[in-house]
């Protein structure tokens, strides 16, 4: 019997943000571990995208924020290697689906195989895709050949915006059964605005207003 | 000690490596998306067609002020590249960070294992190739053909019009860089982009003149001047090595073949606008990587 070691994976001290004298985030601090699977919900201007972009290191930002115990600005490479992504609205990139899996397959260093096998998972048949540009995808056929990248990946953080906006219910599943799945000693942010839907899949919900946790709730159900 | 000082040297080497990895990625990705976009097709038709309309219309056989065969030709395909080049590596170039910005796409792509350097010169470097290849091809066209049909080829002046017309790109792209990574939004990145255009044109001669004229400035200062507009820089060194007598030159090259050699100011002509369009990518690259990049 192994014992797991319950490691901060993401450690928040007085966190602040602000745009154009605006406070988004307000000197917010939390830890986020590795086993934890945790719904970040709250209403639009909350804050939630803010705090994951201060993570993925896009924002300059008050307050102490460590990923790994390493700067998410200055370090990114170490951090960003660890990190899946799904974002709340796909970006209209204009490679071809073939050439954006050779660019993930080559900046991830991971098998498209990989990629692949969890996009047939969601329903999406890469290989009858290949030659079309991304962006010229239904948001649907987009949004699963996101997941399938961050999915693919074998990483310790997976911070999924709204990820199941654009699924079809029948992915929508697969998608939950697959996070279910995944491994537990990697630490899962996603925000959603349905906690109903996540809610069998999670066991700690922070709650955010106007930039600060009003409620952090550990759960016991999964 | 000795083993950590190794280890560092190491995590270093392979931190340079990555970055050149994620900048070749960048620049592959963006190269790939450029030759599928309208623009660049636009852009080679236009400087290809160029070439062989003025080779049709038979300007290689007409004389004007000593230039004749493909001396003529490469010359008017200079002055012509001097009005478009500028304004279209401007306005298709200024939205490449502003851009990616606002359609989320730098949003998804800095979420990847991607340096903030890589990405800026890697976009930086495709732009460049995209840019220059289809001008470079026309004018490398324009020789091959003209010696296949028995015209004497002035290989001197393609050497030098070659290295030119990369110098100039670069110079506009790292302005265009500069603008558009500082910029909050793609039409305040046009607009200024338009604006600098219009008064590096304005400055060619006219503004010059009537500096030199109305203020009585001394002749040093409008020197200066004009040496310090990219475009005049390039005007100017188009036209040195021919006609002796500054005819066709413009006041303001006048007075600067005057006060300089005609060899050190080529090496000027090209150095210059290499180490402006370098500074303007640095500041660029700086404001991108320090400032939130959404």
């Amino acid at each position: 019997m192994t014992q797991q070691l319950n490691k901060t994976f993401v450690k928040i001290e007085k966190l602040s943000k602000s745009f154009k004298q605006q406070l988004v985030i307000d000197a917010l601090s939390v830890d986020l571990m590795s086993d934890q699977r945790i719904a970040l919900i709250g209403q639009n201007g909350a804050g939630k995208t803010t705090l994951i972009r201060c993570i993925l290191g896009q924002y300059n930002f008050e307050g102490k924020l460590d990923v790994f115990g390493l700067n998410p600005r200055k370090d990114r490479r170490e951090i960003l290697q660890q990190i899946g992504f799904v974002p709340q609205t796909p970006p209209p990139i204009k490679l071809t689906v073939n050439e954006l899996i050779h660019f993930f397959e080559r900046i991830t260093k991971t098998d498209a195989a990989a990629f692949k096998n969890i996009s047939s998972k969601l329903g999406l048949e890469i290989d009858q895709n290949l030659h079309k540009p991304f962006y010229k995808l239904s948001g649907g056929m987009k949004q699963k050949l996101l997941i399938s990248f961050a999915l693919g990946r074998q990483v310790k953080i997976l911070l999924l915006d709204e990820p199941s906006a654009n699924l079809d219910p029948q992915a929508r599943e697969i998608l939950f059964a697959l996070l279910k799945n995944y491994s537990k000693d990697t630490l899962m942010i996603l925000s959603s605005h349905r906690m109903d839907e996540i809610k069998d899949l999670v066991n700690r919900v922070i709650e955010m207003d106007l930039g600060k946790i009003v409620l952090d709730k550990s759960l016991t159900n999964t | 000690m000795n083993r950590f000082g190794n280890l560092q040297e190491l995590e270093t080497m392979q931190r340079t490596l990555f970055t050149h990895s994620s900048l070749i990625q960048i620049m592959n990705a963006d190269i790939r998306q450029n030759l599928r976009s309208k623009w660049f097709w636009t852009y080679s038709i236009l400087f290809g067609g160029f070439v062989a309309v003025m080779f049709s219309t038979g300007i290689t056989e007409s004389q004007i002020i000593g230039f004749v065969g493909l001396s003529r030709l490469m010359v008017t395909f200079m002055q012509v590249s001097m009005v478009i080049l500028p304004i279209y590596v401007l306005i298709t170039t200024v939205r490449s960070v502003v851009g990616d910005r606002e359609s989320n796409v730098m949003e998804y792509m800095l979420s990847l294992p991607v340096s903030f350097s890589g990405y800026f010169w890697g976009k930086f470097s495709a732009k460049f190739l995209v840019t220059y290849i289809p001008v470079f091809i026309a004018l490398l066209g324009a020789a091959v053909y003209g010696n296949f049909t028995k015209l004497d080829v002035p290989w001197d002046l393609f050497a030098l019009y070659s290295a030119l017309l990369a110098s100039m790109i670069f110079c506009f792209l790292g302005i265009s860089m500069f603008i558009s990574a500082v910029s909050h939004s793609q039409d305040l990145a046009i607009s200024t982009a338009f604006i600098l255009w219009l008064l590096l044109v304005a400055f060619l001669d006219l503004i010059l003149m009537g500096l030199l004229l109305k203020l009585r400035l001394d002749a040093g200062t409008v020197i200066g001047l004009g040496m310090i507009n990219p475009l005049q820089v390039f005007r100017t060194a188009v036209l040195v090595l021919f006609d002796p007598e500054l005819t066709v030159m413009g006041a303001a090259s006048y007075f600067i073949l005057d006060t300089v050699s005609r060899g050190w100011f080529i090496i000027f002509a090209i150095a210059y606008p290499i180490i402006l369009g370098a500074l303007f990518g640095w500041f660029g690259n700086y404001f991108f990587k320090t400032r939130d990049i959404i």
